[in-house]
């Protein structure tokens, strides 16, 4: 639905981004990740046209981006702003006029959120005399009140507590299984195992790593497993026959808990007939790595 | 173009529904009659305590014709003058008046108060001696003073200027001075008003870091636009209401002031409201009529439609680069180092207006200021009361209306860049800078 082209953007000494390219498919929730100043907020602002690439192009649904997508877009910046002294109702009708609704298609649509977010009474209330969190809600909605196609959020679940984290989350799964595309930028790694389809890892202005979360996490497997078995006898390798490199092992009353790095050519079920003749095994699990690992391996090992 | 208007029609009617600008558009009207009733009441008050003059007149010519007003009156000192010195000390609001024997040689006379003496009894008392020294000496060189005021001449000087139709027009300097005075402090002040009101919202916008959601939906010229027309909609529609206002309260006071002139005016307090309030004493002398004609022949329409042209032009110019600097800082004190430049022309065309511009209306430096565009807002406004060439008048709206065009385009380059930029002390290189931006 969208793709990033070989985006280049040059602030006098600084290159924020460097010939940044990837891809994000219709109906998918898509991570954009990378530590402080990799040049995040700079893609999305050229994603929201706020600014412009140096070279390189955008391109939604086919089309290079021009000023009539911006209807199209939903974007909830990291440093969430509403005017104070202006009424709910009244900034949430402006912000959805400017993206191109009617007045009446607004209201309607304003009623519907109110409802939905148990915000009934708010229309008459200043931004001011709200609550952090009720704040963030009526930004939610400025967001995805004209129905955009991409969305495009930038720490959504900050400043919320986790009963409104939950609701905001629910929200974007519902959002995305009615058709929308969702942009999600986040250093919490956790969401982005939870929600995402696809990430991009920035760093250092750089496209790092992109893919499938699930590609993504294959290929970072290595072949580490956690074994629990009953006894404290440690686990012996077999002589001369290199299966398997403890890296740790654990005893615990009459348990042990070990993991295993499988060598080489070697596969997890030799292990296991192995392992069976010496120990009676309960629990055997693979190491997955997750998100939050292999973001802090890339990032550490391009510094 | 739909946005835009959405954008002029946030900033117009969040201004005009605040409490403060109903205020300021009640009040400033009020505040100009208060002061004018001020004016008269302060001057009114001035004369209407009494004072006692004690006369020692060793001459004994003066006293006798000396003549008591209605807050002034004369008598005979008794004693000596050091007891009469004495007695001044405990009272207040009296004088001694001490006339030397040879008052017609030296024309000297001495008054003594126990406080400073007030202007208005030395001027009565100047008044007074004067015309009796005047007969004393007329009379003594022998000549008739009934001939001579019957041939004293009394010349009225009628100032026409040509018009560029060829025609005669009564002209009056000292109106055309007036107005232009008036209008240039009032350019002077509404730039600066709303100059800043066109700051402080781009400050709060990017404080609020609602800027970010509004130019993701427009662009940044289209807000920093919207939101100059907008503000200067707020300040035109208050002219319009203190035009009104004013044009309302100031004759409903002038209904009431001549309703009560002839009960409460004695003729000899309207006269000394001559030199203080010239309005009053217009009433009185019959001057009234050359005056209303001068102002007449000023065109009134003309004078505001021009006033109208050149605030529009000039806070165009000025809002601009008032926009860049509020886009250029996080907060509203950050903002002197960018202000100088800024006020620095507005503020040298003000006093030169006082000081040169409306005593040499056509002199080459009211036409040079009147040309450039960034002093010209003020300095036309002071020149055409006095009547300026059609040419110079347009050729000097086309340079501001270039003026402004210019300053809106460097400014909005400045403007996209600066409201994305936090926690940057911005200086004039790295303004520089972001002019260079291409996007």
């Amino acid at each position: 639905m969208l793709e990033v082209k070989d985006i280049v953007k040059q602030y006098a000494k600084h290159r924020a981004l460097d010939r940044v390219s990837f891809q994000i498919n219709e109906g998918s929730i898509f991570g954009l990740l990378g530590p402080n100043g990799a040049g995040k907020t700079s893609l999305i602002r050229i994603i929201n046209q706020i600014t412009a690439p140096d070279s390189g192009e955008i391109t939604l649904k086919g089309e290079t981006l021009s000023q009539r997508h911006i209807s199209k877009i939903g974007y909830l910046p990291e440093e969430r702003g509403l005017y104070k002294k202006m009424m709910i109702g009244e900034q949430l009708l402006y912000l959805a006029q400017l993206k191109g609704l009617s007045k009446t298609d607004a209201i309607a649509r304003i009623k519907i959120w109110f409802e939905k977010m148990d915000m009934q009474t708010w229309w008459d209330k200043k931004v001011e005399d709200l609550s952090k969190g009720m704040q963030q809600k009526v930004q939610f909605v400025a967001t995805v009140i004209h129905e955009p196609e991409l969305i495009i959020l930038d720490e959504p679940f900050s400043g919320f507590d986790p009963v409104n984290v939950d609701i905001i989350k629910n929200e974007i799964i519902d959002l995305n299984r009615k058709g929308a595309t969702i942009i999600f930028s986040t250093h919490r790694m956790e969401s982005v195992e939870e929600l995402c389809d696809s990430i991009v890892l920035i760093d250092k202005s750089k496209k790092i790593l992109d893919g499938k979360v699930s590609e993504i996490k294959n290929r970072f497997r290595n072949n580490h497993y956690v074994i629990k078995y009953n006894g404290t006898i440690p686990l012996i390798n077999p002589e001369a026959n290199n299966l398997f490199r403890i890296v740790s092992l654990r005893s615990q009353e009459n348990e042990t808990k070990a993991t295993i790095e499988i060598l080489e050519h070697h596969r997890i079920n030799e292990v296991l007939g192995y392992l069976i003749t010496q120990v009676e095994i309960k629990e055997l699990v693979e190491i997955v790595p997750s998100i939050h690992d292999i973001f802090v391996k890339q990032v550490k090992e391009n510094y | 173009m739909d946005k835009i208007f959405l954008i002029i029609k946030r900033e117009y009617v969040s201004r005009v529904k605040k409490k403060s600008f109903l205020v300021v558009t009640f009040l400033v009207p009020l505040l100009f009659i208060a002061m004018w009733g001020g004016i008269i009441a302060l001057s009114i008050q001035d004369t209407t305590s009494k004072s006692t003059i004690n006369v020692l007149d060793d001459s004994g010519q003066i006293f006798s014709e000396l003549q008591n007003t209605g807050s002034i009156s004369f008598s005979e000192a008794t004693g000596s003058s050091s007891m009469e010195k004495n007695n001044l000390q405990s009272s207040e609001s009296s004088y001694l008046l001490i006339i030397p024997k040879n008052i017609l040689e030296n024309q000297n006379v001495e008054l003594l108060s126990s406080q400073k003496a007030s202007v208005f009894v030395i001027d009565v008392i100047r008044d007074q001696v004067e015309n009796i020294l005047r007969e004393k000496q007329l009379r003594n060189a022998g000549i008739d003073l009934a001939t001579l005021e019957s041939i004293e001449p009394h010349l009225k000087i009628t100032a026409l200027e040509i018009t560029e139709e060829g025609g005669e027009q009564e002209s009056n300097a000292g109106i055309a001075m007036g107005i232009g005075m008036f209008s240039s402090i009032m350019i002077y002040l509404t730039l600066f008003i709303y100059g800043s009101q066109v700051m402080r919202g781009v400050i709060e916008e990017k404080n609020n870091r609602v800027v970010e959601i509004i130019i993701s939906s427009v662009k940044p010229f289209q807000l920093m636009l919207g939101k100059i027309v907008g503000i200067g909609l707020v300040g035109l529609t208050q002219f319009l209401l203190w035009i009104v206002l004013s044009a309302a309260l100031f004759t409903a006071a002038g209904l009431y002031v001549s309703n009560q002139m002839p009960d409460t005016f004695s003729a000899e307090e309207i006269s000394n409201l001559q030199s203080s309030v010239p309005s009053a004493s217009m009433a009185q002398s019959g001057l009234l009529g050359d005056i209303q004609g001068s102002i007449e022949s000023l065109d009134v329409s003309y004078l505001i439609t021009c006033f109208l042209i050149f605030f529009i032009g000039g806070y165009l110019l000025y809002s601009a680069l008032f926009a860049a600097v509020g886009s250029a800082v996080d907060n509203e004190t950050e903002t002197q180092q960018f202000m100088l430049p800024i006020t620095m022309p507005l503020l040298f065309t003000y006093v030169m207006s006082f000081g040169v511009l409306v005593k040499d209306p056509h002199g080459p430096l009211a036409f040079w200021l009147s040309m450039i565009p960034f002093t010209s807002p003020i300095a036309m406004m002071v020149r055409v009361p006095f009547g300026v060439p059609g040419w110079e008048l347009v050729l000097s709206i086309v340079l501001l209306v270039g003026g402004f065009i210019l300053t809106t385009w460097v400014a909005a380059r400045i403007y996209r860049v600066g409201i994305l930029m936090y926690g940057k002390k911005a200086s004039y290189k790295e303004l520089a800078k972001w002019f260079t931006y291409k996007k």
